[in-house]
């Protein structure tokens, strides 16, 4: 059994960087959201389902799910190198996460195409 | 200063005579002359003997006594014993494992500051009189060399604490942005390359209490920032 600790992997900037590039468009996203919703002629159903018909929102709305996701799985793997010391253990939850969110985006892109 | 009593409560711990840890309530009258918390601790030395802690300058350059006063990680030699509520709580610093009383074993700190290479690299012929900088040059370097590894830093980092094996800490990191920042220095991109890990430069979250509890007043976070700063020129 390997006893030494092995550290040096060589990857993590791109992950810091997307980690705030994600939080900045998620900002820019709420406000345009925000300022959506809140300009709409009438606040029923089918005023913010129309909202949602339309292919840029969509779109931007896509984005921010993925960008929510993505930032979350940065953030919830920090959670696990922080606290989690068995290796297989963390490794699975890893991996787990990363399950998880893939579907949550799969889901999310449903029910965006489904409105 | 008249004479006064000061009152301890002290972290305890002889792994040759005791089960486990204890606080200790103690209390020592103080002269006049005795300001610094380290004097104070010297006093009660007289009183009991067998109280273990580390000092040598006395004066804030060797970085010794640092040590957890009233929950807050600082040099016993400069804090002043009049300024702190009673009774004085004295812990060794957190994180690390105790030796005995308010001494702990700093490997694991030294090993990972040994890991940055803190030393110039440099593979010019040395010249005839020292390596020049020009001021501005030597200004990058304020803020970063004054660090005495007293450790206060990085033993209040909740990162270090979880991972001291892998995680650099704000001490570490810093002197490695002294030899990132020094023009003199020609290893910059195997420097890059050693830090570029989700473990030993990316566990730092920026709360900044390094920067909170530094003896010295120095920034390790501001460090910590530019070293990503200069590994995102380096990508983009």
């Amino acid at each position: 059994m390997v006893k030494r600790q092995p550290v040096g992997a060589h990857y993590g900037l791109k992950d810091w960087i997307a980690q705030r590039a994600t939080a900045v468009f998620m900002a820019i996203y709420t406000i345009i959201f925000a300022v959506c919703t809140l300009t709409l002629s009438e606040f029923s159903y089918e005023a913010w389902s129309g909202l949602f018909s339309s292919g840029p929102f969509r779109f931007l709305s896509f984005l921010f799910f993925l960008s929510l996701f993505y930032h979350a799985w940065i953030g919830v793997r920090d959670i696990w190198m922080d606290y989690v010391k068995p290796d297989g253990l963390r490794l699975s939850l890893h991996l787990v996460t990363l399950f998880l969110l893939v579907g949550y985006a799969g889901w999310a892109a449903q029910i965006l195409w489904r409105l | 200063m008249s004479k006064r009593t000061v009152h301890f409560k002290i972290y305890r711990y002889d792994p040759d005579k005791d089960e486990k840890p204890y606080m200790q309530d103690i209390s020592v009258e103080l002269e006049a002359s005795d300001k610094k918390l380290l004097d104070a601790i010297v006093r009660l030395k007289t009183k009991d003997d067998t109280l273990s802690f580390r000092r040598s300058c006395r004066e804030g350059v060797c970085g010794s006594d640092a040590m957890n006063i009233n929950g807050k990680n600082g040099l016993a030699c400069l804090t002043d014993v009049d300024s702190l509520p009673q009774p004085i709580t004295l812990r060794p610093l957190p994180g690390l494992p105790v030796i005995r009383d308010l001494i702990v074993d700093m490997t694991q700190f030294f090993k990972q500051y040994h890991s940055i290479k803190p030393y110039l690299v440099n593979n010019d012929p040395p010249p005839e009189r020292e390596r020049l900088q020009s001021p501005d040059d030597r200004e990058e370097l304020n803020g970063l060399y004054e660090c005495i590894l007293c450790a206060c830093c990085s033993t209040s980092c909740p990162s270090f604490w979880w991972n001291p094996d892998k995680f650099v800490g704000p001490a570490g990191l810093l002197a490695a942005y002294r030899f990132l920042a020094d023009t003199r220095d020609q290893d910059t991109n195997a420097r890059l390359d050693n830090l570029e890990d989700p473990y030993r430069l990316f566990r730092c979250h920026s709360i900044m209490n390094c920067v909170d509890v530094c003896p010295k007043g120095l920034n390790p976070t501001r460090a910590i920032g530019k070293i990503k700063d200069m590994m995102v020129r380096r990508a983009v």
